[in-house]
């Protein structure tokens, strides 16, 4: 069916922002903010130059951390914190955050009616102009209206405890991981092998389960109907209880590991997981796997055929897109800084490059296109898109999952048609998408006569999104005009070398440092970066094991009602840090013999970094027409 | 690999004509591993299904003089594409209805389709009935679910061209797409562009040598 002209997305979307968050994690994490749907990102606080964790307000200037020594007041803090729990709440010294996020607010409203790209820089401004501040995260927290921060000891549930049996260096877990990809041994009819498969099935870190209301088995990431039907029945049972009971039940543990469940009308969704997530992050993977039902059937369809029969079997329906639910789970598994954060991925590029991809897309872009993207290696490129419609990140996320997770689009070895819906802009039609990949590293005119299907790193993907059923050659002759001169002025090249060059390490970002890898989530961009996995995290199970500490950290920010704005743990060997402002979250590891104020320094740096680096390793607002 | 030709073009005084191939059937019957085959010659143990549609493009040369660019339409085959299926063959010149000799249901699959061409496409579209996986039944002839004789028989009273092909081994996929080549109206193979209906003058071509000559090259 056509998808009428897809609807205006609801009134709370920010046109002027590339990217809309779900929810309103904003409102929700910024007390001081009001929960209007509508409130843009607060503006950061004029600048005020305060160091990292500064205990007092500075008189004056810039109070840099110093590069060795320790700092008087960071030091007894610490002192004082090994005894547990303590809480060190400082108060602003003047004037409440409140009004001065009111202030920013009125100021980028306006800014948005008169230069978009203005607006988005108020909207979203980790970079200030003044090149004299020391430490955006000084200023910040001197702003906050309470900066709270703990100290949390070794029985911190990543650290030694409950964790450790699972996360420890056990070679348990190691092998449990290795395997946890691996299909499962055939079940012979006979069922004689039962006990080694159900043991197979049991070693599993990580389920996903898919039930209709009436439990029937939609989706299992592990083990067929067969194997899975008495668990199935036991979870079904328990599931309706609580249903029946008129409270709806969201979660539960059992041993070690968590039931997660997620009820979206006649689904029910249901994680199962050794990984020590929290019920918030499993509802968020679940989410996901939801909008990808979703995205193959529409909600109306999917809400018609449970009207007609309640026993409705939704496996034929949704036949051929197991693949990408299966990806979509196997990521989360391995562990996905984009869905921990809710946030996306961009390829670091000059502003001036990205500004003439941009332009190209804006000079070729075709009367019927919606939405294009130019995606590199999974991180985007370059966004044209109505100044109306901002980009949902759980849709880029189902797209990003489909193109560069499963492997049959790629493998085709052609352009593509896909008709789709992307929920998050409307859950009720169906788009229409365009893909083409190129191999940067061909010669155009191979590339435009024959997309390669060579798997690897270096590919660019051009999508182009319409909501006419029938665009598929106009959106193809805007492709290979797009691609055509974006060879010419040299873009592709620009490209190509960027994805040559990879995320930066640590110390290509601070020479020396001994931080070992770092999140940054600038929550006005709803857009992430972070440095290379290598040399520390190269592995799929050390990559599982810091996505498993910054998981920790992600619940501790998250998990209200404390709200922590900077916390320390010591985890196993790891001094970690775990930071929210109302600009950004930043979540850093190093080893644990790295000293707190080290790591402050380097946390504080990472944020100059970013600053100086914003229009680069973010798109700030994209093309727009 | 081929190289890239004009459309129109007609270099050295060649022919050189353009259309657009459809493939439709039961999902997993080996529709785009027949496309990988004839376009790259590749073929992979382990496909995952097509989402949505791809669009592949194919040059073969029939003789030194003429030379014939299929525009090919992979399409998905899931029960919840269907309704996208007009879109692909409305304008196709030619289909290619795929099953499984494996899967006796797939052949019903397949004359679903053939009806729905023949009652809803362009009027001459030359359709080409292909029963794959030939090879499951040479390694082992039990496996053979569809017995050629029928899908012969079938296709002749149908009016198809048709193959028994092996994606796998590639036995017979060249063979399937230079006859329908052979039997395309190369005169009249002008750019896609052109989103004609039914094409007059396509009448023209001799009738004879089409159903004839190519369920023969199977013997
Ligand atoms: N043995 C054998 N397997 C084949 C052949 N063609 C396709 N397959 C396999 O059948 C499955 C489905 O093929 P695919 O091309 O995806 O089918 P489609 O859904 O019709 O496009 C894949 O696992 C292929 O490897 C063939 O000729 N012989
Ligand atoms: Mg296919």
């Amino acid at each position: 069916m056509a998808a009428q002209n897809p609807s205006t997305p609801p009134s709370s979307e920010l046109p002027t922002v590339p990217f809309t968050q779900e929810g309103t994690e904003l409102a929700k994490d910024t007390p001081a903010a009001p929960s209007r749907e509508t409130t843009p990102p607060p503006l950061p606080p004029r600048p005020k130059i305060y160091g990292l964790l500064g205990d007092r307000p500075p008189t004056s200037g810039g109070l840099r951390v110093p590069s060795s020594a320790k700092r008087p007041g960071l030091q007894s803090k610490a002192t004082t914190a090994l005894s547990l729990g303590e809480l060190h709440a400082q108060t602003n010294r003047d004037g409440s955050p409140a009004s001065c996020q009111t202030r920013a607010r009125g100021r980028s409203r306006s800014g948005s009616e008169v230069d978009d790209s203005a607006s988005i820089r108020s909207f979203a401004p980790t970079m200030q102009a003044d090149g004299d501040i020391e430490s955006l995260l000084g200023e910040v927290l001197g702003d906050s209206e309470i900066q709270t921060w703990k100290i949390m000891g070794p029985q911190f549930p990543g650290g030694q405890s409950q964790g450790a049996s699972i996360f420890g260096n056990g070679p348990e877990f190691e092998e449990a991981f290795e395997h946890e990809f691996d299909e499962l041994t055939e079940l012979e009819t006979d069922g004689s092998n039962e006990e080694l498969v159900v043991k197979q099935w049991k070693a599993k870190l990580k389920h996903f389960l898919v039930l209709s209301s009436a439990g029937k088995p939609i989706y299992s990431r592990h083990g067929d109907d067969r194997l899975i039907s008495n668990y199935i029945g036991i979870i079904q049972t328990i599931i309706s209880f609580y249903q029946g009971a008129n409270d709806s039940l969201k979660g539960f543990t059992a041993g070690n590991v968590r039931f997660a469940i997620l009820s979206k009308g006649p689904l029910n969704l249901v994680a199962i997981s050794k990984l020590d997530e929290s019920d918030q992050q499993l509802r968020v993977q679940l989410e996901s796997l939801y909008m990808q039902i979703l995205s193959t059937l529409t909600l109306p369809s999917l809400e018609r055929m449970f009207k007609a029969r309640a026993s409705t079997d939704l496996r034929r329906p949704l036949q051929g897109t197991e693949i990408l639910l299966s990806a979509l789970a196997d990521g989360f598994t391995r562990g996905s800084p984009s869905t921990l954060l809710s946030a996306l991925e961009c390829l670091k590029l000059r502003k001036s490059h990205r500004q003439v991809i941009n332009n190209t897309l804006l000079k070729t872009r075709s009367p019927n296109l919606l939405y294009g993207l130019i995606v590199a290696s999974g991180k985007l490129v370059s966004v044209v898109r109505p100044k109306k419609h901002s980009l949902h990140p759980g849709d880029l996320h189902l797209i990003f999952n489909m193109l560069f997770e499963a492997g049959s689009v790629k493998a085709g070895g052609g352009e593509n048609w896909i008709p789709l819906c992307l929920p998050g802009f409307n859950n009720t039609g169906y788009l229409y998408m365009y893909v083409s990949f190129l191999n940067v590293n061909n010669t155009s005119e191979q590339v435009r006569e024959r997309p390669s299907t060579s798997s690897g790193e270096d590919e660019v993907a051009i999508l182009l999104i319409s909501a006419n059923k029938d665009g598929f050659f106009e959106l193809k002759k805007m492709r290979d005009e797009l691609v055509e001169q974006l060879d010419k002025n040299g873009s592709l090249a620009f490209m190509t070398a960027a994805i040559k060059r990879g995320r930066p390490s640590c110390t290509d970002i601070i020479p020396g440092t001994t931080l070992r890898h770092f999140l940054y989530k600038s929550r006005g961009n709803v857009q992430f970066t972070m440095p290379s996995f290598d040399p520390y995290f190269s592995t799929p199970i050390a990559r599982r094991r810091l996505l498993t500490l910054y998981t920790h950290l992600h619940t501790h920010l998250h998990t209200r009602p404390t709200h922590l704005k900077i916390h320390h743990t010591t985890s196993g060997n790891c001094l970690t840090l775990a930071w929210t402002t109302p600009l950004f979250d930043l979540y850093a590891v190093a080893p644990g013999t790295t000293s707190r104020a080290a790591l402050a320094q380097a946390a504080n740096r990472v944020v100059q970094w970013v600053r100086r680096e914003e229009e680069r390793v973010f798109i700030i607002g994209g093309a727009v027409f | 690999m081929a190289s890239r030709v004009q459309q129109g073009g007609r270099p050295g005084g060649s022919r050189f004509s353009q259309f657009k191939l459809v493939l439709l059937g039961e999902s997993a019957v080996g529709k785009s591993s027949l496309v990988l085959r004839f376009v790259k010659d590749q073929f992979d143990d382990y496909r995952e299904s097509t989402i949505g549609a791809a669009f592949l493009t194919q040059t073969i040369a029939l003789d030194e003089t003429t030379t014939v660019k299929f525009e090919i339409w992979d399409t998905a085959g899931q029960e919840r594409y269907k309704s996208l299926a007009p879109m692909y063959y409305r304008n196709a010149n030619c289909a290619v209805v795929v099953y499984d000799i494996s899967q006796a249901s797939s052949l019903d699959k397949a004359k679903a389709w053939v009806k729905e061409l023949q009652r809803q496409a362009n009027e001459n579209i030359i359709i080409a009935l292909a029963g794959n996986k030939l090879d499951l039944v040479t390694e082992n002839p039990d496996k053979r679910a569809i017995p050629t004789a029928d899908a012969e028989q079938y296709a002749k009273e149908a009016g198809l061209l048709f193959f028994e092909t092996s994606a796998k081994t590639s036995e017979n996929v060249k063979e399937l797409f230079t006859a329908i080549a052979k039997k395309l109206p190369l005169d009249q193979g002008g750019p896609r562009n052109i989103r004609s209906g039914p094409r007059q003058g396509v009448d023209l071509r001799p009738e004879a040598s089409s159903t004839v000559g190519a369920s023969g090259c199977n013997c």
